[in-house]
């Protein structure tokens, strides 16, 4: 683990897992990363990979009574925030950690009024009187550059379009001037050009407000945009590693660069064979507890029975070492 | 060559009813006015935000809706305003594949059931013949022969995705409508569809009009493309040139937004104020120049905004908020003031 004076989360050895019909199925198998101080970690994969349970295992909002987390830390501050009682975890959730969910409609209570939803954050967080927790919200409107923000206090989210609703969303996550937010897909709903915007605006916002973020998301042109750290998770796993150049210049494991090459670009030749992975990824309750990215393309896994070992090949560069996947590291050594 | 598709000024207008007799007040302009062409064996991107009118276009193509004006010619015979009995043979030339495979699989139905269905529809071959075409179109799709006999709910979304594309293909349409076919995939799962729809095409030698907003797979697919806002197409190109030169300010927008897959090469963006204004009421000149406050969108006013061919084969359309001065001169002074379709 880094130096943890730099970090203001470390994920140690993560493990959550779901009740189930077919027994207890683990969606998270010993996740860890960093998130260093004021910075973008972007958390990619495809979907069933684990980031989002990874992401809501931090801020403890998986389903109930379905999800367990049964082992590991996770540092917030220096703090094993894992075991904080539920009355620490409610200040701490919408306080010092934002979250950003995906879906707008699906966060915002279709009933309330925009300006009341905004104020319930100050006056959850703050010892603060309703004349003040509304001006605080009007205020936050504005600083989400909604238009006429004293109107849209009144509004009802119906009223809103997606990229303005997420835009609600985003001053609810960071009413309280948070350290850390959570982003769990925050543009996959909208159009580019609202996404540009909105991504456009979080970047303002961190550099405003000082604030670091994980970004999760499986779209890697917005990973390449925003995010100084990325880390690739593939069943539940973390396969690689690494800075955002890094992993888009010299990435090591097969599953990242598949990835990496299965995506159109602007520049490749138009109706050319596009890379794909085959198969895709096994259901929780098949997942091999050697190679999964091995199981997946159908490999005999032979000697590697055993879960690979994960490794930093460079500085900042860690790597699962499974000798399938990761051919090239000798390579590099 | 003759166009296998032929759109004329083509209008889709949905009525929007108010008050206590639910008169017919206003329309929503949801398509209002596009005219295109479809090349047999050439795919037609077709781009824009949500709420432009891509899908309405591509729904009225394949006639799941009645146009309110102009024509929809398939194949030489004006199909816009065919009864949906007479439309009946003519469908098996033109299908659809759907955004989300899941909710347009009926879940009752097995696989070979959804497959099977165009051949009964259009009572083609016996049991045993049926069989056999829904056995090929499956490993053609590349599914096993053993789905036949599950339901769709059982399969992953690239799965089910091949399965639209299985029934679709059934009838061996000319044209195929592909209405955000891989948005709902992941990317691994969508370069596999992608790859399977080129194929597919250059089998069968299908026609696609592929809507879609994401700009990297319709620049991927496409052989032309038409930008849409606000009901109206305002470019049209070869996917080549309309990447590599976009003339309307919104493509150029468009373009900019794209993230790009490559941390040191981030593009320099032009951001968007605001949404895409609504098709109800829509500004009476450029849309486009109306969003952005552009000091020339009185002039724009009761100007002729349609189409105009600025170099061969690339259209735009003639808008004085939305070109630069040199391209909306040229436009005013050329001869190249043709109509917006190529022959």
């Amino acid at each position: 683990m880094n130096d943890s004076s730099e970090n203001i989360l470390e994920v140690d050895k993560l493990i959550t897992s779901f009740e189930t019909d077919r027994g207890l199925q683990r969606a998270v198998d010993q996740v860890s990363f960093v998130v260093p101080e004021g910075k973008t970690v972007g958390i990619v994969g495809e979907s069933g990979c684990g980031k989002s349970v990874t992401a809501m295992s931090i801020v403890r909002l998986l389903p109930q009574p379905a999800g367990k987390i049964l082992g590991g830390h996770v540092y917030f501050k220096g703090h094993d925030i894992l075991h904080a009682n539920d009355a620490e975890m409610r200040a701490i959730r919408g306080g010092e950690i934002g979250v950003i969910f995906q879906e707008p409609m699906a966060a915002l209570n279709p009933v309330h009024r925009i300006g009341r939803q905004v104020a319930e954050v100050f006056r959850l967080h703050q010892k603060i009187s309703k004349k003040d927790a509304w001006d605080a919200a009007t205020e936050m409107l504005k600083l989400v550059r909604i238009p006429a923000p004293e109107k849209r206090m009144m509004d009802y989210p119906h009223h809103l379009s997606g990229g303005m609703r997420q835009r609600i969303v985003i001053a609810l996550a960071l009413a309280c001037r948070p350290s850390l937010v959570i982003a769990d897909e925050p543009t996959t709903a909208l159009d580019v050009t609202v996404q540009a915007q909105i991504l456009d605006l979080m970047e303002r916002l961190q550099s405003e407000m000082k604030m670091s973020i994980i970004m999760i998301t499986h779209d890697l042109g917005v990973i390449a945009e925003t995010c100084d750290e990325v880390v690739v998770m593939y069943a539940g796993r973390v396969v690689e590693r690494a800075s955002a150049e890094e992993i888009f210049a010299n990435p090591l494991h097969a599953y990242t660069k598949g990835l990496l090459n299965s995506i159109p670009t602007l520049e490749t030749p138009s109706k050319s064979v596009l890379n794909t992975i085959p198969g895709m990824v096994a259901s929780l309750a098949d997942h091999t507890h050697g190679c999964r990215f091995c199981q997946r393309m159908g490999r005999k896994t032979g000697g590697m029975r055993e879960r690979p070992g994960f490794a930093e090949v460079s500085p900042g560069h860690w790597v699962e070492t499974c000798p399938e996947c990761t051919s090239n590291i000798e390579h590099r050594t | 060559m003759t166009p296998l598709l032929s759109i004329s000024d083509l209008r889709v207008h949905f009525p929007v009813r108010a008050g206590v007799l639910l008169r017919h007040t206003s329309a929503v302009k949801a398509v209002d006015g596009v005219s295109l062409d479809i090349a047999p064996g050439e795919t037609l991107g077709l781009v824009g935000e949500s709420g432009c009118g891509k899908s309405t276009l591509g729904k009225a193509v394949v006639r799941l809706l009645k146009p309110t004006s102009g024509t929809i010619r398939f194949d030489g015979m004006d199909i816009s305003q065919a009864s949906q009995r007479s439309l009946r043979p003519l469908r098996r030339d033109f299908q659809m594949i759907f955004q989300d495979p899941a909710e347009s699989l009926d879940p009752r139905m097995s696989v070979r059931s959804i497959i099977e269905e165009p051949y009964i529809i259009h009572g083609i071959g016996s049991s045993t013949e049926r069989m056999q075409r829904v056995n090929a179109l499956l490993d053609r799709v590349g599914l096993p022969l053993s789905s036949a006999d599950r339901y769709s709910f059982e399969f992953s979304g690239g799965q089910r995705q091949r399965i639209g594309i299985a029934r679709a293909l059934a009838l061996n349409p000319k044209l195929i409508v592909c209405d955000e076919p891989v948005s709902a995939l992941d990317v691994s799962i969508q370069s596999q569809i992608l790859n399977l729809l080129v194929e597919l095409q250059k089998d069968f030698g299908l026609s696609y009009l592929f809507i879609a907003h994401d700009l990297s797979v319709v620049k991927h697919i496409s052989d032309r493309v038409a930008v849409m806002y606000l009901g109206k197409i305002v470019e049209l190109a070869s996917a080549e040139t309309i990447y590599r030169d976009p003339r309307h300010a919104y493509t150029k927008a468009l373009l900019s937004a794209i993230p790009s897959p490559d941390p040191k090469n981030r593009r320099e963006k032009i951001l968007l104020e605001g949404d895409v204004p609504s098709p109800i009421d829509p500004p009476a000149g450029s849309a486009f120049g109306h969003r952005m406050n552009h000091p020339r969108y009185e002039e724009s006013i009761g100007l002729d905004l349609s189409l105009k061919e600025i170099s061969p084969d690339h259209h735009v359309a003639a808008d004085p908020c939305c070109l630069v001065e040199e391209d909306w001169k040229r436009l005013q002074s050329g001869p190249a003031n043709i109509a917006n379709r190529p022959s």
